[in-house]
């Protein structure tokens, strides 16, 4: 099942939530909506389920029109954030729940209805909790159980809302690779949504970053993090040094200071050099593009991370390096960086 | 501090100060004795007497009287009107709540402050007012009354004008209750309802009503008590009409104004009756509505 979001606009009040937003999802993929919060990325996921409609634009699946039909009749399995549990309700009847309120011609036997549970329990590994109600659950349970109750209904579309969003650090993790795999063997086109750079990366075939309604860049995880399209997304996947320079002559200026960096056909005038943390070689005084004070070295792990004080920025400007364990810094220390990779987007961009 | 009381004592070689007066969050018994003692002293003149004596007044001249005064033609007339207005008006304001609840707890829309400001009208407005405004919209002198006596309608005066009044003062009853119950809900139950496709109806019937169900009952409750219990709205409009448009409250006032001291208190007893069912259920109800309620973690 493709979906395809055409010039999707969404406004609340005098709040652009959703700006001409264009996306197409190809079957079987599993698609990440990142983004802050107030970036669109749910709007844009309940417009798709048929639980919002837009101001302007179109949603089809399989290039049939989906607006005109209700999110009941899309069959798209839709996992909310807060898992939204028929609190009254044991775990078997939540399950079963969209096939009994499937119109009379078409519902399932009893007994084809208990099977068909059954099999969904037994996929979120949770049959044994058949007969417990929600409030008896942990957080992660919940969490798979209203995901066998999406499945239920044999959804052509599955969407999840910040699936992981509620859970402990740990389960969290397990629940990812646990999805994962999930989606390998059932298939079935899916997006979920996400705050978290991590989620995103380590989970989907594709990453769409979003920001204040618009999408900032479409890619796989690999792609979105070694190449940003924007300085929205270069700051917003890893941890990015962020420095404030100036495009003259085809020169790369921070400060009073002409740094020895290639601006690559960036457009003269105020702009942002984005480096990655890991990617700043320390070198003696004098080797490299920035010089500054070492302030404080904390060591653990592989690496080491330092805190810089950056000369020929005003006041000076303290940024975070890591650097190798085997090089040797010291508090005081002057040393030069050399960016290994970097990017320059323009002022605004 | 019932570790101290109530256990046997270990062998101990120096007496052992209680827990209890060590513990500075307890008062010294002296002091919480003097209050319960007030608070009991205060219930029992203010609320266990005064129940006591409508009973005790009621069974005075014996239970047969008691009976006979009961299966008086006025008196049963009273408590068939009274039933009877109590089951319309309740059975209005069971839909007129759980709709009001609805739109206010489930959709944005202008106004809404306004409309939660009306609901609370009938609460705030002096009953006799609530029946003055029927008797102002249907009365001789009134809006609609000239027209509606032209065409042989009676309102004021007769049954449906009770009905009225009652359904009036007793609205904001089951909406007051649904109200906060199903905003803290929210509606997202209702959203997986739909798109696992289930129809509005169906929503309504397996996901919505069962999580009010316990609130809904409680609002139906107060609903009802008040509803048989009303007297200043219902004496405006009723016109005291005996044997016709007595409700038991109206009842008794007019039997104790006619010295007919027991009869009127056998009809009390009965509303004592129904105040002590309500409370009852009132309590059971309540700890089933904090079963319902959204777990912290959810």
């Amino acid at each position: 099942m493709t979906i395809e979001v055409r010039n999707i606009i969404k406004r609340f009040g005098g709040f652009t939530a959703l700006d001409n937003v264009d996306l197409r999802v190809e079957t079987g993929e599993l698609l990440a909506l990142l983004g802050p919060s107030g970036s669109g990325k749910t709007t844009l996921l309940r417009i798709i389920a048929g639980l919002d409609w837009p101001d302007a634009g179109s949603v089809s699946f399989d290039g049939e029109d989906a607006l005109a039909r209700g999110a009941g009749e899309r069959h798209v399995g839709f996992v909310f954030q807060h898992y939204a549990l028929f609190r009254h309700m044991s775990v078997f009847e939540n399950v079963a729940f969209g096939l009994r309120v499937q119109p009379r011609a078409i519902r399932k036997s009893e007994a084809q209805i208990k099977a068909r549970v059954k099999d969904l329990l037994d996929l979120v590994q949770l049959d044994w909790l058949a007969d417990r109600y929600p409030s008896q659950l942990s957080g992660g349970q919940r969490q798979r159980i209203a995901l066998a109750r999406a499945l239920a209904i044999e959804p052509r579309i599955l969407l999840l809302d910040e699936p992981f969003g509620a859970l402990d650090a740990k389960v969290r993790k397990e629940l990812r690779k646990w999805l994962r795999t999930l989606h390998e063997e059932i298939h079935v086109t899916s997006i979920f949504v996400t705050h978290d750079q991590e989620e995103a990366l380590e989970v989907a075939n594709r990453v769409v970053v979003m920001d204040k309604g618009k999408i900032e860049q479409i890619g796989s995880p690999g792609d979105v993090y070694e190449e940003p399209a924007t300085a929205f997304v270069h700051g917003f996947i890893g941890e990015s040094i962020v420095l404030p320079v100036e495009i003259r002559d085809g020169r790369v200026r921070l400060g009073d200071r002409e740094l020895n960096l290639d601006s690559r056909d960036a457009r003269p005038g105020p702009s942002k050099l984005f480096i990655r943390r890991h990617d700043l070689a320390v070198g003696p005084s004098g080797a490299g593009a920035l010089e500054g004070a070492v302030k404080h070295v904390r060591a653990f792990g592989p690496t080491q991370r330092a805190d810089i004080l950056l000369s020929a920025v005003g006041e000076g400007t303290l940024i975070e390096i890591d650097a190798p364990r085997d090089r040797d810094l010291k508090p005081g220390d002057i040393v030069s960086l050399q960016p290994r990779r970097y990017r320059i987007f323009a002022e605004g961009a | 501090m019932t570790i101290a009381t109530t256990t046997t004592p270990l062998p101990v070689a120096a007496k052992p100060v209680p827990l209890a007066k060590r513990d500075s969050r307890t008062e010294p018994r002296l002091v919480r004795g003097l209050i319960i003692g007030f608070a009991l002293t205060f219930l029992t003149v203010f609320v266990v007497l005064p129940l006591v004596l409508v009973f005790a007044q009621a069974f005075s001249k014996g239970v047969r009287f008691y009976l006979t005064s009961l299966a008086d033609p006025e008196a049963l007339a009273a408590i068939w009107l009274t039933l009877v207005t109590a089951v319309i008006s309740v059975g209005l304001n069971l839909i007129f709540g759980v709709a009001a609840a609805w739109a206010i707890a489930k959709f944005e829309f202008r106004g809404k402050t306004f409309l939660v400001t009306l609901i609370d009208l009938p609460f705030s407005v002096s009953p006799v007012i609530s029946g003055l405004v029927f008797v102002l919209l249907f009365g001789a002198q009134g809006f609609v009354g000239p027209w509606l006596m032209a065409h042989g309608i009676h309102i004021l005066f007769a049954v449906p004008a009770i009905v009225l009044a009652t359904t009036f003062v007793t609205f904001p009853f089951v909406a007051r209750e649904l109200i906060p119950l199903m905003q803290e809900q929210g509606s997202q139950e209702e959203e997986a309802a739909i798109s696992l496709g289930a129809r509005g109806w169906q929503t309504f019937v397996k996901v919505t009503l069962p999580n009010i169900k316990w609130g809904l009952l409680y609002g139906v409750l107060l609903c009802n008590a008040r509803a048989m219990g009303e007297f200043g709205a219902v004496s405006v409009v009723s016109g005291h009409i005996r044997g016709e448009t007595n409700t038991m409250p109206l009842l008794v006032e007019i039997l104790y104004n006619e010295y007919q001291l027991v009869a009127s208190f056998a009809i009390a007893s009965l509303l004592a009756l129904l105040a002590l069912v309500t409370l009852i259920a009132k309590t059971i109800l309540e700890s089933q509505i904090e079963e319902g309620r959204p777990h912290s973690d959810d």
